[in-house]
């Protein structure tokens, strides 16, 4: 149960991947202009990490174990991540036209997102089981929005305040993005994970 | 002092200097009559009040001049005797500057009062009739909004619990209700009184700040003097800004608050301005409508400063001159005190029944504002902000026009009291921009419902089209319909149907006939209208050539609505007969014509060559080419010609004999007379360029008649052997 | 070899597994028209006018909703519609093309010159929101709390008695600028000093 609970801790904050482990910063910058789009984005990312994290888990562990190729796990992760990519845009495009049409192109840049990527094979490297793939596929999309919700309403507040023309637009993002890496240092060595 | 009476307190507040003082040294005088007396319309909360005399009328002092519109709207009534010189727009007090309409009185110094009286005893009274009586007096809220009093008490039974008095003047430099208080309690009281009676209560509070000693001591009194009431408590609340607030008022004294967008009346509570209340007793108990109020006239640059009775209407002006004001040495003329008032510009400003104060300010006492710093984020203004908004967050939406965000921080509950602007290290301008977004929302709103208006409209329209579209596809499918029908029965029965079936067209012949009708006066009506602009002289070219383009249009369509007309009645004629078979056009006298009309048409082209080469023109290859074709023409014809006779004679084909196929050719022959000698006389009427080739035309048609006529008499002499 | 084939066909298996839940989700979750349309739609000032090419505002969001057209053809709706379009689209707002028309100062209704008035209903014909009262050889008169400005109606009219007025509300209608911000850092920076002269 510790374990579970110390995975979450280290990939939610100590590890955020965003921030500490410099995965997924594509939509990180380019779906940070508004609260309610890094909200949507946010659950959908949650939805794919978390299904894609089981799924390539599972994929890998009753397919390609079994058959000796484990060499073919990054095609095979990427078809997993693509398939819940397309599975999601289709119901989000269902239940929310407006989020759908919001998130744009983003939404499908989900399957080149990093982090994704990233989980599903640091998964096979901390040789992750079930529960804790599970988890930790979960754990980083939380942290990931976290981070994601807080950027956005910070950059909100950004927007209309009176920054030096120089440094108006990505740059002032860009730093206060360093900025955030650098409080989330703080929790550095908290967990040994 | 209160002595059980439990206070409560509202969040935020300020304390600027009260300067209080200067104004509180001497007593109320009279402002005195001026030269002029500038009325607006629109000195209450409402719809502008409707002006009931005329420029030249005599007025005398407590007159009706203008009469309230509707519920939400105020009498207004002339506050000396004198003479209407002018209702025209005037140069109002209000923030923008712009003007409304005023009526001016000059006045006759004799201030003759109308026919008026009191009531003694108005507890005898109902309370309706009293109502009526404030309505008609034109009491308006004297605290600074100018609300219709009588919609405020107009409240239903037992709906008011608790009546408050707002005797707090709240803001910095106002001693108007101070001095009201301390010079004319017994008739404040009166006025209270009188609501207490109207409204029936369970509790009257007067609220008062501390910082007015002596007004309280003499509310006191005179509510010992007036042995009837047991209501009335008078409060002694501590000073602060925005005390006097309607709603930070009612949460000092009661504890409740307002809910945000609602008013005090949900919660069984009313508050009136104690100005309000002195003007409801002189309308009632003296029968005086309100003609004149207590202004302070204050600040550095006033040699006396005072609180004055004015008449409304007073320009400021005339307040300077009386209370020695150095005009030169004010650097802002503010109207209302300096937390919520505005400058005014023009010193001819008049006096409104909402007007408690004016202040010539130095420049050292109201120095310009400084320049608009950066915001610092300090929260200040979140501490100072009476009706606990977060004004720092709403400044963010306000500057960035976020009008959904700030409208959802609240923005409407704002009362623009200033404190927030007055904490601010930055010297941010905080209530303007509040000021402008709540105009902006005002206009979005605005446009979005006409907006929505707009696209019911269209839609509606575009409906209304497709039903009509749909409607006249199914008259006409029944109509086919219809016709389809009788030309089958018509088949079963020729001789009754006959008739029947002419009678339908007969109907669309004379609809088309009505329309050539409409299409003909059109043109003539045009022809006039530019018939009479032609002969005037200063007419505008541009009409002259619009008029011209109209009355072709105009032309054109009445040559169409004759075409149509003339099909219909081809139509009528052709479904009369009985066979519509013009006949074999290989018949040799056919076939005759059509040779004839080659050869004439060849000749025709060989005299243009001949012309052309005459005359040396480029166009000499065309018409070879012309020629050369013509002539083809003419040897297929005849060839054509010379087989048909050659196969005739063999065949002995009766067809050339048929009398019938004569017949109708004459009868044909005739209708085309008579359709082109239609044309021909109506081209002539007009006076159209086309009379010529109609002529020409008529001219064929009647050879052919006679031709056709021709052959149909040798025809009959042949049978007849 | 036979790893290779066992390489190769458990990816194909694998292909056709994913393929097979991509379309079912594909039908499953099949998507009916566009309610898209809807909400741009409630962004546009409705003035049917024309001006962006297509025959009033709805055939207009129709085809911004599906990417055909680009948000910045709406004179009436001027830079705050095209503002509100592309925060509502996730997309960069763009200035508003001048092919299609210039933004007005101000808005403005049509008034019809009753005296030269013939009576010939082309202007009630033309007019998209049915603002204009009247009947054949009736007088015509705009009814100026529905019209949109779309100034449709002048071209019909044969006698050219239709004027654009701009409406002027009056005290009613007058509200507050925006305050004009200097800022004391802003020191030789003269932009936001224009950009408040111009609000």
């Amino acid at each position: 149960m510790t374990d579970y609970i110390l995975i979450l801790v280290s990939t939610i904050l100590v590890n955020n991947f965003v921030l500490v482990q410099f995965l997924g910063l594509c939509p990180f910058m380019g779906v940070s202009n508004k609260l309610e789009t890094a909200i949507g984005m946010s659950a959908a990312t949650t939805f794919v990490l978390t299904l894609a994290s089981l799924s390539s888990y599972l994929v890998y562990e009753y397919l390609l174990i079994p058959l000796d190729i484990e060499y073919l796990k990054t095609i095979s992760f990427i078809m997993v991540i693509a398939v819940v990519v397309g599975f999601t845009e289709m119901a989000i495009r269902k239940s929310s036209p407006l989020l759908y049409r919001v998130l744009g192109i983003f939404l499908p840049l989900i399957t080149t997102n990093c982090a994704v990527l990233g989980v599903a094979l640091l998964n096979i490297k901390r040789e992750n089981g079930f529960m804790e793939s599970i988890l930790y596929g979960f754990g980083a999309a939380v942290g990931f929005s976290l981070v994601l919700i807080f950027f956005a309403a910070m950059r909100e507040r950004i927007a209309v305040a009176d920054v030096p023309k120089a440094f108006q637009g990505s740059a002032i993002a860009m730093i206060t993005a360093g900025l955030m890496s650098l409080a989330f240092m703080g929790f550095t060595g908290l967990v040994s994970i | 002092m209160n002595t059980s009476f439990n206070l409560f307190d509202f969040v935020g507040g300020v304390h600027p200097a009260e300067n209080k003082t200067q104004s509180t040294q001497s007593s109320i005088s009279s402002a005195g009559i001026p030269e002029k007396l500038v009325l607006p319309l629109t000195q209450h909360i409402g719809a502008q009040s409707k002006p009931l005399v005329n420029v030249g009328d005599t007025v005398l002092k407590g007159q009706l001049i203008a009469a309230a519109q509707g519920f939400i709207s105020a009498n207004l009534h002339a506050p000396t005797s004198g003479k209407i010189t002018a209702i025209e727009d005037r140069a109002i007090a209000h923030q923008s500057g712009l003007s409304d309409l005023c009526i001016e009185i000059t006045t006759d110094k004799q201030d003759k009062w109308i026919e008026h009286s009191g009531i003694a005893n108005y507890q005898d009274i109902d309370a309706s009739q009293l109502i009526s009586l404030i309505q008609e007096a034109g009491v308006t809220g004297m605290g600074g909004a100018g609300f219709p009093t009588h919609v405020k008490v107009s409240a239903k039974p037992d709906a008011i619990k608790t009546l408050i008095i707002n005797a707090a003047e709240c803001e910095p430099y106002i001693t108007a209700d101070d001095m009201l208080m301390q010079e004319r309690a017994n008739d404040v009281i009166s006025g209270i009184q009188i609501l207490a009676h109207i409204l029936k209560p369970e509790s009257v509070l007067i609220g008062i700040e501390d910082n007015k000693p002596k007004a309280a001591e003499a509310l006191n009194l005179a509510l010992k003097e007036s042995p009837e009431n047991t209501l009335i408590e008078v409060i002694v609340i501590p000073t602060k800004y925005p005390s006097g607030g309607e709603k930070q008022l009612i949460q000092i004294l009661t504890g409740k608050e307002v809910p945000s967008g609602g008013l005090p009346s949900s919660l069984g509570i009313v508050c009136h301005n104690l100005g309000t209340a002195y003007a409801i007793n002189s309308a009632i108990t003296k029968g005086e409508p309100l003609i004149s109020r207590i202004t302070t006239m204050t600040g550095n640059a006033c040699a006396a400063p005072q609180n004055y009775e004015v008449l409304i209407g007073t320009p400021v002006k005339h307040l300077l001159e009386v209370s020695n004001t150095d005009i030169k040495n004010t650097s802002r003329l503010v109207m209302g005190g300096p937390m919520m008032g505005f400058t005014i510009d023009q010193i001819e400003t008049p006096i409104i029944k909402a007007s408690n104060c004016i202040i010539a300010a130095t420049k050292q006492e109201l120095p310009d504002p400084a320049m608009e710093q950066a915001c610092i984020r300090c929260g200040m203004c979140t501490e100072a902000c009476p009706a606990q908004l977060l004004p720092q967050q709403l400044y963010w939406f306000s500057k960035s026009s976020n009008l959904e965000q700030a409208e959802s921080h609240n923005i409407a509950d704002c009362i623009e009291c200033g404190a927030c602007s007055y904490v601010c290290p930055s010297n941010i301008p905080l209530v303007q921009y509040y000021r402008f977004a709540k105009g902006e929302i005002k206009q979005a709103t605005a446009d979005k419902l006409k907006s929505d208006r707009a696209k019911v409209r269209f839609e509606t329209r575009l409906a209304r089209q497709e039903r009509e579209a749909a409607e006249k596809v199914a008259k006409r499918q029944a109509r086919a319909e219809a016709a389809a029908k009788k030309q089958a029965q018509k088949k079963a029965a020729p001789a009754q149907e006959a008739s029947d079936s002419k009678a339908p067209p007969a109907a669309d012949i004379e609809l088309l006939q009505k329309k050539f009708d409409a299409t003909k006066a059109g043109v003539t009506k045009t022809k006039e209208k530019l018939a009479i602009l032609l002969a005037d002289e200063n007419a505008d070219p541009e009409k002259i050539e619009l008029l011209k383009g109209a009355l072709t249009k105009a032309q054109t369509k009445m040559k169409d609505a004759a075409k149509v007309m003339a099909e219909a009645k081809k139509a009528e004629k052709a479904s009369a007969f009985t066979s519509s078979d013009k006949g074999d056009p290989n018949t040799p006298e056919r076939l005759k014509n059509k040779l004839d009309l080659a050869q004439s048409r060849l000749e025709t082209a060989n005299k243009r060559l001949e012309e052309a080469k005459a005359e040396n023109s480029d166009k000499i290859e065309a018409f070879e080419t012309a020629v050369t074709k013509q002539l083809e023409r003419v040897n297929d014809a005849k060839l054509a010609l010379e087989t048909a006779i050659k196969t005739s004679a063999t065949n002995n084909v009766p067809a050339s004999v048929d009398l019938e196929t004569l017949k109708q050719k004459v009868l044909a022959a005739q209708t085309r007379v008579d359709k082109a000698n239609e044309r021909l006389n109506m081209a002539k009427e007009q006076n159209l360029e086309t009379v010529g080739a109609l002529q020409t035309g008529l001219d064929k048609q009647t050879s052919k008649l006679v031709d056709a006529k021709a052959a149909l008499e040798q025809a009959s002499t042949e049978e007849a052997k | 070899m036979t790893s290779f084939i066992v390489a190769v066909s458990a990816l194909v298996i694998l292909s056709l597994i994913f393929g097979a839940i991509l379309g079912f989700a594909a039908i499953r979750f099949k998507v009916e028209g566009n309610p898209l349309v809807e909400q741009i739609d409630a962004l546009l000032p409705q003035t049917q006018c024309g001006q962006c090419s297509y025959p009033g505002c709805s055939p207009y969001a129709e085809a911004i909703a599906k990417g055909e057209e680009g948000i910045n053809k709406c004179p009436p709706g001027g830079e705050s519609t095209i503002q509100a379009i592309a925060d509502l689209l996730g997309v960069e707002p763009e200035p508003l093309d001048a092919e299609h028309g210039t933004e007005k100062e101000s808005a403005m209704v049509a008034v019809i010159r009753e005296d030269e008035c013939i009576g010939c209903t082309k202007c009630i014909q033309a007019c998209p929101v049915d603002a204009i009262l009247g009947a054949a050889k009736q007088m015509h008169t705009v009814i100026e709390s529905e019209c949109t400005g779309c100034d449709l109606c002048l071209e019909p009219c044969p006698v050219d008695c239709i004027d654009m007025v701009p409406i002027d509300g009056g005290l009613p209608a007058w509200h507050w600028d925006k305050p004009i911000q200097i800022i004391a850092t802003d020191a030789g920076n003269t932009d936001a000093l224009n950009e408040g002269k111009a609000a």
